[in-house]
Parts: C-alpha cells; sequence; structure tokens
C-alpha cells in the first residue's frame, strides 16, 4: 500500500461526504457458510467523525469524475478540484480489510457520472457483485442509483446490495432544472419506481419460491436539501409524506445546505448550515413515520413553516387545545402518543404498565416522561390540577420555548439523527 | 434488620429465594460474604448454595416469565454492581409472592430498575460491538485479529457469539483487560483464555503496538485519514461527537489518534 492510496481514499471520501445517509439497517441476516459478515436489524454505528455523525458504512465514491454540472455539488464537472478512480479491485479489497477489523458494517458506493447512467450503474455493480460472489461478502452494501439508469441495472443491483437509493436533491421540478440543468424528476423517478416495482414482484415471488434471491431487502431512501431552494417546510414534508405512503420508501433524508460552490450565482448566500431547521424537519419526520401525524397536522396553509422556536408537537399540541387533556390511565394509546413530553418509549410502558394498577405522577416521573411540558397536557393521579385550563396558550409557549442565547454570536448546536 | 448472606454465584442467589420461602424470612437486603455488615444489623443469614434448589427456582422463574424478562435479569447479573443480589432477590420474591406476570408493571420500582439496569448493559454491550477494533499481528506465521477491551460491566461473554457469526472465516482474540480473561476463536470453536506474558504483548491496557505488522499501521493510518476526510467542517461538533463515542473507548480507536498519524 502506497501513499497514493491515502490520497486516493482522501479525495473521493470528501466527494462522498456530503451525502448524509449511513444508515445499516433494515435488514437482519446471520453469516452464510465460508462467508464474511453479517448484517444487525438497527444497524451499528462504528465511529462517529468530528461533526458528530455516525460512521456505519464505508462511504466511498467509485470516481468522482462527473459529467454532469450541479449547482449544489462539489463534484460538478465545472469545479477544480482533485479527480480520482478506485478500481473494483482496490475498493473491494479495502472493503474487505476494514470490515475484518471491525472498522465498519459494510460498504456505500456512489460515483460520478462517467460516460452515461448506465456506463456508471455497470461499473459500480461490478464492485459489489465481486464483494458477493468473489469475496463472499455477507455485510452490509447501500448503493446508489444513478438517475436515468435502466431497468435492468437496477434490478441487477438491487440482487446484490441490501439498500439503494437515488436522491431527489431539490423537492420541486423547476427548481431542479434551474440548479441541475442534466437532470430531471423524470430521471430521478423513474429508477425510484422500477426500485419499488422489482421490491414488490421479488415478494411475490419469494411467496411462491422460499429461495429465491431477495432484491434490496432493506428498501430504498433518498435525500432532500434543504435550503439551497424556496420550497416551505409545507412542500418539503408533503413530498416526504407522498414518498413515505410507497411501500418500499424507509427513509427520507433532509441535508443542511451547504455553500460548497459559493461563487454560483444561482445559490443563496448563507452564513451558516441550516441546522436548526434541518433538526425541526427531521422531528417532523418522526411524527409522520412514528407518531401517527398526517403532514396537514403539522404544516398546513396556515402554518407553512415549522417553528423553529419549539418542536412540531409541542408546536401541534399548543394549536390544538381541542384534544386535550389526556387521561393517562384511560386515553388510547394513540392519544397518549400526541401528548409532547412522551416518547414512543414512555407511551408503550405506559400501556403496559397501568394494566397493573392505576398510575400516579411518580410512575410517571419513573418512567421518563418529560414532565415538565406533559404536565400542561395530561391529567393523572398525584396532579393537582389541568394546568392547560388555567394556563393560557401564550403561557405555554412562553415557559416551554427553547431559551433565546443571550450573546449573539452563540449559535445553538443543533443535534441531528443520522443513523 | 435481617441480612441474607451469600456466595456471589446465580446459583446461590436463587437459592436464597428457596431458602426466603422455606423459613418465610424476608430480608432486607442480600450480600455477597465479603461485603461490610451493614449499621443495625441484628440478625443474619449464611445461604449455602444447594443446585438442586436453585434449579427449582430456575425452573420456576422460567414457567412464569417471559424471555425478554428473564434475558434482563441475565443482563443485570452481569452488571456486576453490588446492589445487582438484592434487586434480582426483591424481583423474585414479588414474582412468586403474585399468581401474575409482574414483568410488564413497570410502576414497580424494582421491575422498572431491573428494565433500565438491563438496559444499561445492553447499550454497554452494544457498545462492544460498535468499537471493537481488531489488529492483525502475525502469531507463529499465521494471522490472527487481536483486540482489547475494557467494559463497565462484564458484557463480553454476551457479545461474543455476534462476532464469532460475523467473522467466521477468521482467527480473532478479544481480551478483557479490566477483567483478565478473554476469548480465542480458532475458526471452529471459541474458548476462554487467560494471558501469561500479557505484560508484553500488551502495554498500558492496549496492544503492545511493536507486534504490529506494518501493513497493520497502513490500515490504521488510512482509516484515520478517512475519518478525517469524512469529517464536514462546516458542521464541526467535537460535543456530539463524544456524546456518541464516550472518551473512553479513545485509546482503542485508531480514528481518534491525532497525535500518531497528523505528521
Amino acid at each position: 500500500m502506497k501513499d497514493s492510496t491515502i490520497k486516493k481514499l482522501e479525495i473521493l471520501a470528501e466527494s462522498a461526504k456530503y451525502d448524509v445517509s449511513c444508515a445499516s439497517s433494515g435488514t437482519s441476516r446471520s453469516n452464510i457458510k465460508g462467508g464474511i459478515g453479517s448484517a444487525h436489524g438497527w444497524g451499528i454505528c462504528h465511529s462517529f467523525t468530528g461533526d458528530g455523525r455516525c460512521v456505519a458504512l464505508l462511504k466511498i465514491m467509485l470516481t468522482n469524475f462527473c459529467l454532469f454540472d450541479c449547482a449544489y455539488c462539489i463534484n460538478r464537472k465545472s469545479n477544480d478540484i482533485p479527480r480520482a478512480a478506485f478500481s473494483p479491485k482496490e475498493l473491494t479489497e479495502l472493503t474487505i480489510e476494514f470490515y475484518r477489523r471491525n472498522y465498519i458494517e459494510g460498504l456505500f458506493l456512489s460515483s460520478g457520472i462517467i460516460k452515461n447512467p448506465d456506463h456508471t450503474m455497470e461499473r459500480m455493480l461490478r464492485v459489489i457483485k465481486d464483494l458477493r460472489t468473489v469475496h463472499h461478502f455477507n455485510g452490509y452494501i447501500h448503493m446508489k442509483t444513478i438517475p436515468g439508469a435502466s431497468r435492468e441495472l437496477v434490478y441487477q443491483a438491487g440482487l446484490y446490495a441490501d439498500r439503494l437509493s437515488v436522491n431527489l436533491e431539490i423537492p420541486t421540478e423547476a427548481n431542479l432544472k434551474r440548479l441541475a440543468p442534466d437532470k430531471d424528476h423524470q430521471s430521478i423517478y423513474s429508477p425510484m419506481r422500477h426500485i419499488q416495482q422489482h421490491l414488490l414482484e421479488n415478494k411475490e415471488e419469494r411467496k411462491k419460491y422460499r429461495h429465491a434471491p431477495k432484491f434490496a431487502a432493506a428498501g430504498q431512501s433518498t435525500q432532500i436539501i434543504v435550503g439551497a431552494t424556496d420550497e416551505s417546510d409545507k412542500q418539503i414534508l408533503e413530498l416526504s409524506s407522498k414518498l413515505y405512503k410507497r411501500p418500499s420508501m424507509k427513509r427520507v433524508y433532509y441535508s443542511g445546505f451547504i455553500p460548497v460552490n459559493s461563487y454560483d450565482k444561482r445559490l443563496p448566500v448563507v452564513q451558516d448550515v441550516p441546522r436548526k431547521r434541518e433538526n425541526r424537519l427531521y422531528q417532523a419526520d418522526w411524527l409522520l413515520r412514528f407518531y401517527q401525524f398526517e403532514v396537514n397536522e403539522i404544516v398546513n396553509d396556515d402554518y407553512q413553516e415549522l417553528d423553529l422556536d419549539m418542536d412540531p408537537k409541542l408546536a401541534w399540541a399548543i394549536r390544538n387545545p381541542q384534544f386535550f387533556p389526556v387521561d393517562i390511565n384511560r386515553a388510547s394509546y394513540e392519544k397518549i402518543l400526541r401528548v409532547p413530553g412522551i416518547g414512543l418509549k414512555s407511551a408503550k410502558l405506559i400501556v403496559t404498565a397501568r394494566q397493573h394498577g392505576r398510575l400516579n405522577i411518580d410512575a410517571l416521573k419513573r418512567i421518563g416522561v418529560v414532565l415538565k411540558r406533559a404536565q400542561f397536557f395530561i391529567i393523572c393521579a398525584g396532579m393537582r390540577t389541568f394546568k392547560m385550563q388555567e394556563a393560557s396558550a401564550d403561557y405555554i409557549r412562553l415557559s416551554l420555548q427553547e431559551p433565546i442565547p443571550l450573546i449573539e454570536t452563540a449559535q445553538p448546536q443543533q443535534l441531528t439523527m443520522l443513523l | 434488620m435481617l441480612v441474607f448472606r451469600y456466595d456471589e454465584t446465580f446459583e446461590g442467589l436463587l437459592t436464597a429465594v428457596f431458602d426466603a420461602f422455606a423459613l418465610k424470612k424476608w430480608p432486607e437486603q442480600v450480600l455477597s460474604r465479603h461485603d461490610v455488615v451493614p449499621l443495625f444489623t441484628s440478625e443474619e443469614y449464611i445461604v449455602f448454595t444447594d443446585d438442586k434448589k436453585a434449579e427449582r427456582v430456575s425452573t420456576a422463574m422460567k414457567k412464569r416469565l417471559p424471555n425478554i424478562a428473564l434475558n434482563q435479569l441475565t443482563y443485570v447479573w452481569f452488571s456486576e454492581l453490588p446492589e445487582r443480589s438484592s434487586l434480582i432477590f426483591r424481583y423474585l420474591i414479588k414474582l412468586f409472592k403474585t399468581k401474575k406476570d409482574i414483568s410488564t408493571n413497570f410502576a414497580d420500582p424494582d421491575v422498572l430498575a431491573v428494565k433500565q439496569l438491563a438496559k444499561k448493559v445492553s447499550n454497554e454491550r452494544h457498545y462492544l460491538m460498535m468499537f471493537v477494533r481488531f489488529n492483525a499481528i502475525e502469531n507463529q506465521g499465521e494471522k490472527v485479529y487481536f483486540a482489547t477491551v475494557e467494559p463497565r460491566y462484564n458484557v463480553l461473554p454476551l457479545v461474543v457469539a455476534f462476532f464469532k457469526d460475523r467473522f467466521a472465516d477468521q482467527k480473532w482474540a478479544i481480551f478483557d483487560t479490566k477483567r483478565q480473561f478473554g476469548y480465542y476463536f480458532d475458526l471452529k470453536q471459541l474458548d476462554l483464555v487467560t494471558l501469561d506474558e500479557q505484560a508484553d504483548l500488551l502495554f498500558d491496557g492496549a496492544i503492545n503496538q511493536n507486534y504490529l505488522s506494518a501493513e497493520e499501521r497502513q490500515f490504521q493510518k488510512l482509516w484515520y485519514h478517512y475519518c478525517q476526510a469524512l469529517t464536514i467542517k462546516e458542521r464541526i461538533n467535537p460535543k456530539l461527537q463524544r456524546q456518541f463515542m464516550p472518551k473512553r473507548f479513545w485509546k482503542h480507536l485508531p480514528e481518534t489518534w491525532h497525535k500518531t498519524f497528523d505528521n
């Protein structure tokens, strides 16, 4: 191994790092005979970079040469950056060596577009095919699908990869056209549709033949850049909710816009990455996926943007006092789930524990309910009164919204969920 | 105050539960033989471990509790915390005193404490799955992937099956330097091992870097530079990084060895 390998690895990692997804979840399987590797249902992170993001997969570009000239992308054709490419042999060996040392869960392969979409897909396919068939690698593989790739190649990729993804990047077609003249929504949605069709066909096939090869068992995901264009939170979340209605779509990632090509006049001038907005979008996304919220409850024509000062669940509760108070000992799981300060875990614990007897405020505290927030919205034994009646919406708002930093320069550091 | 003392084996603890019901005596605490006697102890009972009694309690326990609760009790036991004895004891007494399944009654402080402690131990186990780092060493011509760990709770026995399945085609060993034992996998089976000349192979609780092949150093270096390149400078947030990846693991993680690899 030479220093040139280090250089190459650095260049291609730099080029791949703006892809948010790093999940190694969604599929569980044991090793195969004579093979190396397994997959773990919830995924395993193996490291965290200085920005606090998880490293589960070897996230890497096969090459960062690219024909396209997308304004938001570091690898655009017109950028003067060092370019490099891995040979399939180099990359497979590196993946295996890292895996043997327990550095990674598997490979996340992406690529710049060389020659044409199909040619690029074929080169990527060779890497993951070699990993599976030559090295008997049984760990996790996530492969990017190139916009415009043919149906047959998408199918091939799904046979070797656990998860496939096509990045939407820009929510509306008009803005996409403006920033990425080489792309259109058709070229993105059609591989997405292919993945879905293959997945559904595969499900049917596996009902008939138990040993039919699995197709992308962990489904597909996509990514949307936030803050590069003028879409509202309402537009973004409506798009996500539409995507989640498709059976194969597992995750939509939101990536706060980082001005990597600040010289481009089509992009907005920004001071800082919109971490707060990104975080609120993830919270809203969680409400859609796990808390049984409908998108128009979170954002609608009256509330087009998410409140930056409080999380979307609390904001919803304050706007909708008619649903409260919720009786902890009687209300349904769905209703308890909607109380601010009660999460998925506490809600489940509450409904199982109350079968044994009435819950009081101390039990709630022990279970992990955040009473500071929940107190305004619940009734339960040991609580003197229901507070929302005496406290106005404004009062609750003021007492629960996040404190405004005293010094202007102290920017709040926002946590992002990137599992 | 009544205190039970036992020999710190799981069978011993189950025997204590049996004896409590036989004697109709309900101790306030269950302690190991060499724990200090608490203040105001008026009566002491020494439990003599009896495999038959333990077996009967174990059978009853398995009949009464769902698997998830049995696993929680195992995890609590592997926490090795001094309070585990009294906690498991009280839990089992409560279980056998009623006819109901108590394992979901999270309003009960003991049931909740078992669940929460089990979660902590399970998290520590997950940390090993994340942060074990194998170093390839040459040992008499064969390559062995070796890692050292020092988990807070005794979780190595709970996680080796995972590694055995995943790394089935390489020889590997993981050694717990805190508890001075480890496991070695020779492609066929897993053996419990101790180290004789660890003064040499281990240095300051980690692997003596002199034993590593030049190639191993290169892979560590590659991994270090890869993780550096992956960091988005505009979003730097060391606090978040430490929250997810506590400092106590860093000495085993090549990606954090800035001093070694930066020049």
